[in-house]
């Protein structure tokens, strides 16, 4: 493995008592794509702020780019793009100068950035809007151009912090394909999320994040293999009595009881649900899907991502 | 005690009285330097300019040399922090609960109608301004700056002057966009208005091209109006009823104009 | 296992500093000129209004005033100064309390700038040179006035531009630093309160000897008074070397005013 451009070794970052990040160790290698996973207050925004050098650690060790936040800054930010969110862009400037004032900010010369905020126009598909005010932006436009402002610097490593958060599907696949092209074009990644299907199609590598700390790493195939059967079937008794009928349920498969559905693991759906009905129980409705990251952390923390 | 039975709104007349109620409401989070203000803000302008400045005073500035320069400033002070407390509310206040905290389209999803939350905002102003004006001619009194009984009436006077704001809500319900258009207004429009409107001396001592803006400014009517009460007349009684008519008219004027300009964008 | 302790090695002007402060500039220059340079503009109208009805109407009832040398000096000339020096104070506490707060906590625009390689003190002095080129303009425009109204009465009102600069650097290193202890904007009216009477009572309308020795003491030891004095004595060429007390009371207060502010930066911006 070549030298990882982030190294992090019992990172811990407390407010007062609160351990926001309690102790985490993680390595980024260069051109990889690797996601930080869990539920809101798990410590992943905390955990990019860090890695941002714009928050200074409590305890633990934390490298990048060969570098220490908490002496050069500066240096390390330089070598940065950050896509945080929500987004912040300058809406008292207009598309384009929201990319040239932003590249001063690196001290890059006028003409580089010119033409770099030209080629990020048309990378993230807002040539038309260069002179539009930030706020006639749609969702999907605004977080583009948030994309596009964090690569004026030519990044090495690109933070985004829930990148696809509040956008209507379509929105969300557009930005998806422009970062699988930064993505094949060896930018290296980081990225939080609690999206399922977005560290699926995004992360070759993930950590599942709980209260601060990590609860389980791999790729997304390796961990749901690892902690989950291969389909889930889920049924719907009603309010109320799925908790009755969970009782009948025992030996199907592995169970989950949530409030307004059981789910049963087991590597033939259809075979279970066969076998739900023979025992006389009648569900109101049944689905049987692929297991997905849902399930590995419902099986690492016994809740669910989004509550 | 079952719900259904006490839902149905027996409101029809007083309902601009929960717009009040809500906006009171609202005001106990800040009432700490809301009541710090009222009580500080005359104490320093009193001391400032009815004492300090006073003793620069070398001609007399009130009608006869029995009036003193402190009795003279005093109804224009009080005026002054009348029509801020409404300034404030008639701006900020208006585009807060159309913009930045939307509460008027929430009102409005309610059986509450357009004229009834601005009648509702405009009484709540009405109590603002009367607790600030309670405050400030307390503490006149402490000052010695009152000579007569009727001096008390300065209070309505001065609440008149900041009624007479109105046209300036009637204007902010019509912002569609934050462009910093308060602070133009303030520094064009009402800052003249307000400096050349005969507080701290006498209109009459402006040059003819300037006084017209007194003549304009509900600041001047109102300063002189209080000044009648206090140890009036001083003046053509015509001039008197031409201060009140013309503090209520442009009151009225602009409620009635702010009630269209909200119904228009709420219901649009 | 090296838990190095990383508070106390954080205190380095690197981490805070790249040396690129015209970015910043740069940028406030662009939104001016796109979003609010009519804002920017009327601003200059504001002490022109109050000299003109203070000057020339209530000057009319003032015979005249001492200046620090005892000689009389009419009403207008009187607090033109006074008024240049509080339009200074005005401007830097607005630019480095309300305008600093806003962008911090609404605007997020600072999250964004220090996501760069740009670090906290750039920032700072970013905000506080555009703050110091628009109170120039201002100052600038004023000075024009009162020498069109014959209200600069010797040759050093030139010299009363510096001033004036130096008085709203004093203040504008001094509020940044206040402002990253305030939470809302609730508190921000406390602001207001400190600043009314010391507009009102620092010599500004009229001279310090109307209050008894202690208050006098008291206003003595706040920065506007010093302004007032220091600019007054330029525009009125009533000069002595108490205009060196008043020049190292704002070059001490600047330099308290950086330290405090570049120490705050960082509970400010990188907590």
């Amino acid at each position: 493995m070549p030298t990882p451009v982030i190294t992090a070794n019992a990172l811990t970052k407390k407010y007062k008592d609160f351990a926001a990040v309690d102790g985490i160790t993680f390595e980024v290698a260069p051109g990889e794509s690797f996601g930080l996973l869990g539920p809101n207050g798990a410590g992943k925004s905390t955990t990019m702020r860090m890695v941002g050098a714009v928050s200074t650690r409590t305890s633990g060790d934390l490298t990048i780019l060969d570098m220490d936040p908490n002496e050069q800054g500066p240096e390390i930010r330089a070598q940065l793009g950050v896509v945080p969110q929500a987004d912040n862009l300058d809406t008292e400037l207009r598309v384009r100068d929201n990319l040239l004032v932003y590249g001063r900010y690196f001290g890059l010369p006028r003409a580089v950035i010119a033409k770099r905020a030209d080629e990020l126009l048309d990378f993230a598909q807002l040539t038309e809007k260069a002179k539009a005010k930030v706020d006639d932006l749609s969702g999907g436009m605004k977080r583009r151009l948030t994309i596009a402002r964090a690569l004026i610097n030519d990044p090495r490593i690109l933070l985004l912090d829930e990148p696809t958060s509040g956008l209507d599907p379509q929105a969300r696949h557009i930005l998806w394909d422009r970062l699988f092209r930064l993505k094949e074009q060896g930018t290296t990644l980081v990225l939080t999320t609690h999206y399922m299907d977005e560290a699926e199609q995004l992360c070759d590598r993930l950590v599942v994040v709980d209260k601060g700390q990590i609860m389980a790493e791999g790729s997304p195939a390796a961990l749901i293999r690892e902690h989950s059967s291969k389909e889930v079937l889920e049924v719907r008794f009603g309010s109320d009595k799925n908790e009755g009928a969970s009782a009948k349920l025992e030996g199907i498969g592995r169970l989950e009881v949530l409030p307004d559905r059981i789910l049963i693991y087991s590597d033939n759906g259809e075979a279970a649900l066969v076998e739900v009905v023979k025992r006389g129980l009648e569900p109101i409705t049944s689905l049987v899907r692929r297991s997905s990251l849902e399930d590995v952390f419902l099986r690492l923390t016994g809740r669910t991502l989004i509550e | 005690m079952s719900v259904s039975t006490t839902t149905t709104p027996r409101v029809r007349v007083g309902r601009a009285w929960y717009v009040t109620e809500h906006k009171i409401r609202e005001m106990r989070t800040y009432a700490g330097t809301l009541i710090a203000t009222a009580i500080g803000t005359p104490f320093l302008y009193l001391f400032a300019f009815g004492v300090g400045l006073a003793t620069l005073i070398t001609q007399n500035v009130g009608p006869n040399p029995d009036v003193t320069y402190l009795q003279f400033v005093a109804p224009a002070l009080l005026a002054s922090a009348a029509l801020l407390v409404a300034q404030e509310e008639y701006t900020f206040g208006i585009l807060m609960g159309l913009k930045w905290n939307p509460i008027f389209i929430a009102m409005n999803a309610t059986p509450i109608t357009p004229r009834q939350i601005v009648n509702g905002i405009f009484l709540f102003v009405v109590i603002r301004m009367a607790i600030t004006s309670l405050i400030y001619f307390a503490v006149m009194v402490v000052f010695g700056a009152v000579p007569s009984a009727a001096g008390v009436l300065i209070i309505v006077a001065g609440m008149l002057g900041g009624f007479a704001f109105a046209p300036v809500a009637a204007y902010a319900a019509t912002i569609e966009e934050d462009r910093g258009q308060f602070a133009i207004l303030q520094r064009t429009i009402i800052l003249p208005l307000t400096l050349f409107s005969g507080t701290v001396f006498p209109l009459t001592q402006l040059p003819i091209y300037l006084q017209w803006i007194g003549w304009l400014s509900p600041l001047w009517h109102a300063s002189e109006l209080g000044r009648q009460f206090s140890y009036g007349p001083t003046e053509p009684i015509w001039l008197t009823v031409i201060h009140v008519v013309y503090l209520v008219g442009l009151g009225v004027f602009g409620w009635q104009l702010c009630v269209r300009n909200i119904a228009r964008r709420l219901n649009k | 296992m090296t838990v190095t302790s990383t508070r106390q090695s954080s205190g380095g002007v690197r981490a805070l500093y790249s040396g690129n402060a015209r970015a910043v500039v740069g940028r406030g220059l662009l939104a001016t000129r796109s979003t609010n340079w009519i804002i920017v503009l009327t601003g200059v109208f504001e002490p022109v209004f109050y000299l003109l009805a203070l000057g020339i109407g209530l000057g009319g009832y003032i015979g005249g005033v001492q200046n620090a040398q005892g000689d009389t000096i009419p009403y207008a000339a009187y607090i033109a100064p006074a008024l240049l020096a509080v339009s200074a104070m005005n401007g830097a506490i607005y630019d480095s309390t309300w305008n600093v707060f806003f962008k911090m906590h609404f605007g997020k625009l600072y999250q964004g700038m220090l996501a760069t390689r740009l670090g906290p003190l750039d920032v700072a002095l970013g905000e506080i040179s555009l703050a110091l080129l628009r109170g120039a303009a201002y100052g600038l425009t004023f000075l024009l006035v009162m020498q069109a109204l014959g209200l600069n009465l010797a040759w050093t009102a030139v010299l009363a531009l510096p001033a004036i600069l130096l008085i709203a650097f004093g203040f504008a290193s001094l509020g940044m630093g206040i402002t990253s202890y305030l939470k809302t904007f609730q508190q921000m009216d406390w602001i207001q309160f400190v600043m009314l009477p010391m507009f009102l009572f620092s010599a500004t309308f009229y001279p310090l000897t109307v209050y008894p020795a202690p208050i006098q003491w008291f206003i003595q030891a706040l920065p506007l008074w010093h302004g007032v004095e220091l600019v007054r004595g330029l525009t009125t060429g009533a000069l002595g070397p108490v205009m060196l007390v008043h020049l190292l009371y704002f070059l001490v207060m600047i330099a308290l005013g950086l330290v405090f502010t570049t120490r705050r930066l960082r509970a400010l911006f990188l907590d």
